[in-house]
């Protein structure tokens, strides 16, 4: 993943609502905005507005819902976020390079 | 997968007090990690110093170049002889003017125990989930190109 991909979806993420909304499409599935606003204080065009971020960054995705046609159902794009856990594995890299610094010092007696 | 920590273990075939020294005495660590730090390391207290400037190879030295001497810092979290060495920092910290004092630090801990053939190092660097989502985007532009020439350079160095 280049960082020029990644931003978008970082950027995306970072905000307590819109991980939140990630969070449950996750755990319960494709959910249309009715559903994702149910039990929560934020408003239809709150959530609406938050999911066309998340969209722009291609964290998600909509279609019609087969079943009555009428509203969208929201679901995840995995592979975005796969991407964006891929930034971890680049930390996770460079701790691999560190730390073959300190063997090749400590061994180096 | 977890989003939040990085795990690393490694055996070291060198005595657990060489490790130790290695990890503790803060003129040693920025030896092999690629800083100059300015004093010891003290339980608690903030040490600062600067990423260190290669020698070792021009065409590197050139790419290298927009993070040397740049500030580096870390708090010192705790230190248990050759047990434990533990700091707070911010991930990739290193873009000139930004005040990062006001944003959450990951905590990086280093475990020694004696081993078969040396000493087993643990290092994990956990609260990363805490951190900004556009800061770690932005930890990762930066750390492509710099980071890895520097490395490179660091282990010429060691190595050679």
């Amino acid at each position: 993943m280049r960082a020029s991909t990644a931003a978008p979806v970082f950027a995306a993420l970072g905000d307590e609502t819109r991980l939140h909304l990630v969070t449950r499409l996750g755990r319960e599935g494709p959910l249309s905005i009715a559903k994702l606003t149910e039990r929560t204080s934020i408003t239809r065009q709150a959530v609406a507005k938050h999911l066309r971020v998340l969209e722009g960054a291609g964290v998600v995705a909509s279609s019609r819902d087969g079943r009555d046609g009428r509203e969208s159902v929201w679901k995840l794009e995995a592979k975005r976020l796969e991407d964006a856990r891929a930034h971890l594995e680049v930390i996770s890299r460079q701790w691999d390079d560190t730390l073959e610094r300190l063997r090749a010092f400590v061994e180096d007696e | 997968m977890t989003t939040d920590r990085i795990e690393k273990r490694i055996l070291l075939k060198a005595p657990l007090a060489r490790v130790w020294s290695a990890i503790s005495d803060s003129k040693q660590f920025g030896t092999w990690f690629g800083v100059e730090l300015d004093g010891p390391f003290v339980a608690g207290q903030r040490i600062t110093g600067r990423i260190v400037p290669t020698k070792v190879d021009a065409d590197v030295a050139a790419q290298q170049k927009p993070f040397e001497g740049r500030a580096f810092d870390f708090v010192v979290d705790r230190i248990e002889p050759e047990r434990l060495f533990s700091f707070r920092w911010h991930p990739a910290a290193i873009e000139e003017g930004v005040d990062y004092s006001k944003e959450e630090t990951t905590l990086v801990t280093f475990e020694l125990e004696t081993a078969e053939g040396g000493t087993l190092l643990r290092v994990t660097e956990s609260g990363f989930d805490k951190i900004p989502l556009a800061r770690r985007a932005k930890a990762f532009t930066m750390n492509e190109g710099g980071w890895e020439a520097q490395t490179r350079l660091v282990r010429k160095y060691v190595e050679g």
